[in-house]
């Protein structure tokens, strides 16, 4: 059987720096809200919609309310008590003040009997809703089996919905269990949800919960036809996080990009507004039992995939620890790594091999996420395409939970349908040819490979340490992080940040940790 | 006794001389099967090829089907008439750069670098900007005598432009990862067209790199030099000093 060998002592500890580092940031979690934290709250709430010019409706409300100064508060509570005040639905009161015919805060102030049961009875309703829909996914699952391992993962990106639509059905067919919507390259940053279908992105298409809705049908048809359950991907990161976490339990999505520090380090969004909106999204994905999956492959297209190897075990710890605090439950917990490695370095193959058993042994219950080579993909799609099918020998070897899998034109253009086409075929070989092998061989106790995944843990867990030990904002501020300074009160987004009021209220994230046991 | 070749007249060469044998993959929305096959030939067949050969076929599903083909072509072309666009600046190291401004210059030289409006990827322009570069070479903000500045992510043209006003910059970069229906023409167009309007395109030099951009799309959009894929602080280095030192030699 191929494993390695590592003291259990020397992994506990590397998680117990990880807690630490984790644990000191209670307070940022418990006393401050976001802006989107807010919008997700109303949309929640059944509050949709945008007005003439696209603004978002929920956008108009958390605006409107910060104008008044009664943000603090939280959104949900302003609009039950206009609710209760005005016998309105959640929706009829958000389109009243959207018009600008209605403030919120200069209604009279109802019993709060009245505005609880209003609460209660609207957050019950959802979270009813994203019951059902998990519940349906397991079912599927059930019906169809599960779905396999390593799974095959593609994206779509044509930046037309009905065109990915197409394109994630013949993947489907053709062996694909998860597909991924990939978002536009402005999404990101943007600090609204855009809405309705949308037929034009670039290099992606726009998350909206309506294209969500669009190809989770599609799937859902397809896998009907072919008798399986085929996964949904999209991306709660950026400035948005728990709003798309929020639509993509609605419409059951299955799988979220959901980093804790991604956003920090590679967006330049601010960390206090990554930490909080990632502490939301991720409780809403584990409520509604949506696998997410994290980012580390970026670590490694920026260093150097031997140097810096230690950062992915690093970010993978960190990433896992704020996973359970919010609710995450290991076998949820898609973590990241990336076959990224030199393709000149002579024993490329084997450290990429330790790398990924580390991750294995550290995360056994884990989906894993294995991404493919990216950076050393070239215009030589034949090479690109040879690459990939070590990366696929190393995914099926190790028994990785998802391989993400390489296009042989990485590096030219979106891929075309034949491209992706090529992919599949080429993991469904390799799968299928090293089957079993697995429990053929053994690695050697002294070997390279598992002193190499030794050294790598060691000098990871001696990084935590050091970043438990500075806080992790300094540590942030000062670039130990793939060589990105980011500044505490920097970047994007923290004007969305405020400190809740001792009145504030935020129903979901209470029934949701009540639920998940938080 | 080699092979003869006529540099005015060549031709795909696939295993003899003149036999304009090439390699073809693609997808039609048309079924597997017979009649799919004879419309990939006659895709092939108007492109003017002969001896087709459908050598692979395969179902991708929702009526779409990949063929692979190999064709003849009789089309030649003459190489000694062919003349490209190329950065002609000779490529020095870091160390050779530093030592080139130090004499031939003698001042700092300033750069600005970005990924403008929608892009919002930063690889290729921290590649070439970043510290620690890219496959072993550092990136300009390693250079002794050159002041870096990289803005990062989707930077709207008009900031970069200010940025480089302010700093009064000898050369702006600017990085296009994305470009899918021709985004990157449109943003690189988008800066040359501002910068003529604010009367400053002569003032800074405009470079512009990323994989589907070269020399010649580069000089076609109005750019000084364009860097494709492949290319490395040390080339955009180089070409920007010697750019400054021959403006110095001629008393520009």
């Amino acid at each position: 059987m191929i494993s390695l060998t590592i003291d259990p002592k020397k992994i506990q500890e590397a998680r117990k720096n990880a807690s630490d580092i984790v644990k000191s940031l209670g307070w940022l979690l418990e006393d401050y809200s976001s802006v989107t934290i807010e919008r997700t709250v109303l949309r929640l709430m059944g509050i949709d919609g945008a007005d003439k010019d696209g603004a978002p409706i929920p956008n108009i409300i958390v605006e409107h309310l910060r104008e008044k100064k009664a943000i603090e508060r939280g959104a949900a509570y302003w609009i039950a008590n206009a609710m209760a005040f005005k016998d309105l639905s959640a929706q009829e009161i958000a389109n009243q003040v959207s018009k600008g015919e209605l403030d919120l805060t200069q209604i009279e102030v109802q019993s709060p009997k009245k505005v609880f049961d209003i609460l209660d009875k609207l957050t019950d309703k959802m979270l009813l809703h994203i019951t059902k829909q998990n519940q349906f996914r397991k079912e599927a699952f059930k019906k169809f089996g599960p779905r396999k391992a390593p799974s095959v993962y593609v994206i779509v990106a044509t930046g037309n919905i009905y065109d990915d639509v197409a394109q994630a059905k013949a993947a489907s067919r053709e062996g694909a269990d998860i597909i991924a919507v990939i978002r536009t390259t402005a999404q990101s940053l943007l600090d609204y949800v855009p809405y309705g279908a949308t037929t034009v992105g670039f290099g992606g298409t726009y998350a909206t919960q309506e294209n969500f809705r669009i190809m989770r049908k599609g799937l859902d048809e397809v896998g009907e036809e072919i008798g399986k359950y085929i996964s949904l991907t999209n991306y709660a990161s950026g400035l948005c996080m728990p709003e798309i976490a929020a639509m993509g339990a609605i419409e059951r999505l299955d799988v979220m990009l959901n980093d804790a520090i991604y956003g920090i380090l590679f967006r330049d969004i601010n960390m206090k507004r990554t930490l909080l909106d990632q502490y939301f999204s991720r409780m809403i994905n584990a409520f509604a039992g949506i696998e997410i999956q994290t980012g580390e492959d970026n670590y490694l297209t920026t260093s150097d995939a031997i140097e810096k190897a230690y950062t992915v075990t690093a970010s993978q710890l960190i990433n896992e620890q704020f996973a359970i605090l919010s609710g995450i439950k290991p076998e949820k917990m898609g973590l990241g790594h990336a076959y990224e490695i030199n393709p000149e370095i002579e024993g490329s193959f084997v450290y990429e091999l330790s790398h990924a058993l580390l991750t294995k042994t550290l995360f056994p219950d884990a989906p894993v996420k294995y991404m493919p080579p990216t950076k050393f993909a070239s215009g030589n799609i034949f090479k690109t395409y040879a690459m990939n099918t070590l990366f696929n020998f190393i995914g099926g070897l190790t028994n990785q939970g998802v391989q993400l899998l390489g296009m042989m034109t990485e590096a030219i253009h979106t891929p075309h349908l034949v491209d992706r086409a090529l992919a599949i075929e080429n993991a469904d070989y390799v799968f299928k040819a090293v089957k079993g092998l697995n429990e053929e061989i053994s690695i050697k106790k002294d070997g390279f490979i598992n002193k190499r995944a030794n050294k790598v843990l060691d000098e990871a867990s001696g990084f935590l340490k050091k970043v438990s030990e500075d806080g992790l904002f300094t540590a942030i501020e000062n670039g130990d992080f793939a060589d990105m300074p980011r500044p505490e009160n920097g970047g994007k987004g923290l004007e969305g940040v405020f400190k809740k009021s001792s009145e504030y209220l935020n129903p979901f994230m209470d029934k949701m940790k009540a639920k998940l046991g938080l | 006794m080699s092979i003869k070749i006529d540099e005015t007249k060549i031709r795909p060469y696939g295993d003899s001389l003149d036999d304009g044998r090439m390699q073809f993959s693609f997808a039609l929305p048309a079924p597997c099967n017979e009649k799919g096959k004879e419309a990939a030939t006659q895709v092939l067949k108007q492109m003017g090829l002969h001896d087709i050969e459908i050598c692979y076929l395969n179902d991708l599903g929702e009526g779409f089907t990949h063929f692979v083909a190999y064709a003849s072509t009789s089309v030649t072309v003459d190489l000694t008439k062919i003349q490209v666009k190329i950065v002609e600046t000779p490529v020095m190291n870091m160390e050779e750069t530093d030592a080139f401004i130090e004499e031939n210059i003698g001042r700092e030289i300033s750069i600005v670098g970005a990924c403008i409006e929608s892009d919002a990827h930063t690889v290729g322009i921290d590649a070439i900007m970043n510290m620690k570069g890219y496959n072993h070479r550092y990136g300009l903000e390693r250079y002794k005598h050159i002041e870096a500045i990289n803005l990062g992510a989707q930077v709207p043209c008009e900031e970069l432009l200010q940025k480089a006003l302010e700093v009064n910059a000898d050369a702006i970069l600017v990085s296009q990862i994305v470009t899918q229906k021709n985004i990157h023409i449109k943003n690189l167009t988008k800066l040359i067209e501002l910068s003529e309007a604010e009367g400053v395109r002569d003032k800074m030099l405009f470079i512009c790199g990323g994989p589907r951009i070269n020399h010649e799309l580069a000089i076609e959009l109005g750019y000084d030099a364009g860097f494709g894929s492949g290319s490395y602080a040390t080339d955009v280095a180089s070409f920007i000093a010697f750019h400054y030192a021959d403006k110095i030699k001629k008393g520009e």
